[in-house]
């Protein structure tokens, strides 16, 4: 399966990812021969195998609803390039 | 977005089409803490960024953890609608960029949610309908965002506050059964209901922890296909769902009666301008790419779990109105009305106690329908000074014969300004018991008759309706007190007399 130059573009804008020209054509290829592979994975008879999201064997621990201790504000807006009144500051959002 | 490429049915004026409307219900978890971490869920009145952690905040490292509580909410949900509970379900990454969202994905459940196939009974203008429930699953709240404009240079900015990122969510997704905007309303007034009920969700629509988006198409009736789908944001009460709905449903015909096509697309309900707008498609925002969350195993549900989370639901609406109506003799539309809210079905059972003749239950009802509803309501109720136990004293008062009725008004009245005095104390300090000596009544009742000589010619003359205003000349010498019934046959015993001489 060979990826077109438009759906690696498309993959990129999603992933918020600028590519150049020489590392679009590098994705191109890469990508192309993980899908092939993948067909190739598709191709084995799976009729007999149940569904597997995890191959980890566990059930997840669930926790109890409790609350525990928050970050402060200075450190949930430490990371933050702009911050207001506590809020963190972006560029107008367009709802 | 799914593969859908429907096509809308063309056609001329003249031909005849059905609304074919579905809802998605997302609705607030009521937990102490969020969804994958221990921060406080209670949000709405706290400071900007105060119940944050590494973990919803997205930090390189951290791994999300399951709230119990949440799980069993949204089981109890599925369960009160009748859904199957898969035994097992995983979470999925919901993929976009968005400043609300840390992670830059939103934890959901995709193609194996927690809870399958179920249906929800509603009444619209006393008909009874039916609607299915595709899923219901669990996910994530974002954070919220506030738009602002700096006031030297006017530029617009927004503001992120992500204490509500990570509250858990569920979201129930509706078959598409629903036929017009008064059936979605009526659907979704039932649907909180239930979560209320089993007291999952506040279902608060204007706080936003109760949110519905709708699926809007027309076809040809009798048609069995679907026509383009339209979806329905931003309607942020139970009036704006109604209104968006009917606008849109008449957009769309307007359209197909002029051969025009419906496109497939988002629109949001502009509630000042009074329709609905097609929005802006955040670019891509429907290319999610969601794949299993690595984080997280499947969720397992052990038979025995979900037995129990059934086995400590709260009766349903519609079971307790056929209760109320079976197992007390309540007139129909009076059960209705006591089950419409938990609270004052609660409250009726409560003041209705051991006592739960037919007679005395249908006395409670009145009481609670007619005089307490004229000073509290669904919300209040809970706390009135009035206490169930109070009110049944009140009661127990009045069928006992103690007190008559217009006594009763006044200790009624008593018992809510005076909290901490029963039904019995106030008739007693206040001497309101009832008059049942009979040589009492007698007096009065000769007084009445000798003090109104026209009234009693007229009643003897044959105008009974004269009787009334003796009664109330006996009632009123005898400061109301009287036992009606004690009255009547005293009066009608001396007029006897006086019919005879
Ligand atoms: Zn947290």
């Amino acid at each position: 399966m060979t990826l077109t130059n438009e759906q690696v573009e498309h993959v990129a804008l999603l992933a918020r990812l600028g590519l150049s020209d020489e590392e679009r054509e590098r994705m191109r290829e890469q990508l192309s021969s993980i899908l092939d592979h993948i067909d190739q994975l598709r191709a084995a008879d799976t009729s007999n195998v149940a569904p597997t999201a995890q191959v980890i064997p566990l059930a997840p621990a669930l926790r109890d609803d409790v609350v525990a201790p928050s970050l402060t504000v200075e450190q949930v807006l430490a990371n933050a390039p702009r911050t207001e009144g506590g809020f963190i500051k972006v560029r107008a959002i367009l709802d | 977005m799914s593969s859908s490429t429907k096509t809308a049915p063309t056609s001329v004026a003249g031909t005849e089409y059905e609304a074919v409307i579905g809802l998605e219900v997302h609705a607030q978890l009521l937990t102490r803490s969020k969804m994958f971490c221990g921060c406080s869920a209670e949000y709405f009145a706290a400071p900007p960024n105060t119940h944050v952690c590494p973990v919803c905040l997205g930090l390189p490292g951290v791994l999300p953890t399951i709230n119990r509580a949440a799980v069993e909410a949204a089981t109890m949900t599925g369960l009160a609608l009748g859904c199957a509970i898969a035994p097992v379900n995983k979470f999925d990454r919901k993929n976009y960029f968005y400043p609300d969202l840390p992670k830059g994905y939103q934890i959901s459940q995709y193609d194996l949610p927690l809870a399958l196939g179920g249906e929800i009974t509603f009444t619209l203008a006393g008909v009874e309908h039916r609607a299915g429930i595709t899923r219901v699953h669990m996910e994530e709240d974002t954070g919220k965002n506030m738009h602002a404009s700096d006031p030297a240079t006017g530029e617009g900015y927004s503001l992120v506050d992500l204490n509500r990122a990570g509250v858990p969510l569920m979201e129930i997704v509706g078959e598409p059964d629903l036929r017009s905007p008064q059936e979605a309303g009526a659907y979704l007034t039932a649907m909180r209901q239930i979560l209320r009920y089993i007291g999952v969700s506040t279902g608060n629509m204007e706080e936003g922890a109760f949110r519905c988006d709708a699926n809007v198409s027309l076809r040809p009736v009798g048609s069995a296909a679907f026509g383009a789908k339209v979806e329905i944001k931003n309607m942020n009460s139970f009036r704006a769902v109604e209104r968006a709905l009917a606008y849109e449903v008449e957009r769309q015909r307007a359209i197909l009666d002029a051969g025009g096509t419906i496109a497939q697309e988002t629109r949001g309900w502009n509630e000042d301008q009074g329709r609905t707008l097609a929005q802006r498609t955040k670019e891509e925002a429907n290319d999610y790419r969601y794949f299993p969350e690595p984080d997280l195993p499947p969720l397992t549900m052990d038979p025995a779990w979900v037995g129990a989370i059934g086995a400590r639901m709260a009766e349903l609406p519609a079971t307790r109105r056929a209760r109320f109506a079976s197992q007390y003799g309540l007139r129909e539309d009076d059960a209705r009305t006591l089950t419409e809210s938990r609270a004052v079905a609660d409250y009726f059972e409560a003041a209705l106690g051991d006592s739960a003749t037919t007679e005395r239950a249908r006395l409670t009802a009145n009481w609670i329908l007619a005089t307490l509803f004229a000073r509290v309501s669904a919300e209040t109720i809970g706390t009135s000074p009035l206490t169930p136990g109070r009110l049944r004293g009140l009661l127990d008062l009045l069928e006992g014969g103690k007190i008559n009725r217009t006594v009763a008004q006044q200790v009624f009245d008593e018992l809510f300004d005076s909290p901490d005095e029963d039904a019995a104390a106030i008739v007693a300090r206040k001497g309101l018991g009832l008059v049942g000596d009979d040589g009492a009544i007698r007096g009065a009742v000769g007084q009445a008759i000798a003090a109104n000589a026209q009234a009693v010619a007229d009643f003897l003359g044959g105008k009974t309706a004269a009787r009334g205003r003796l009664v109330g000349a006996t009632m009123k010498a005898l400061g109301g007190r009287a036992d009606a019934a004690l009255v009547n046959r005293i009066l009608d015993e001396e007029l006897a007399k006086g019919r005879r001489g």
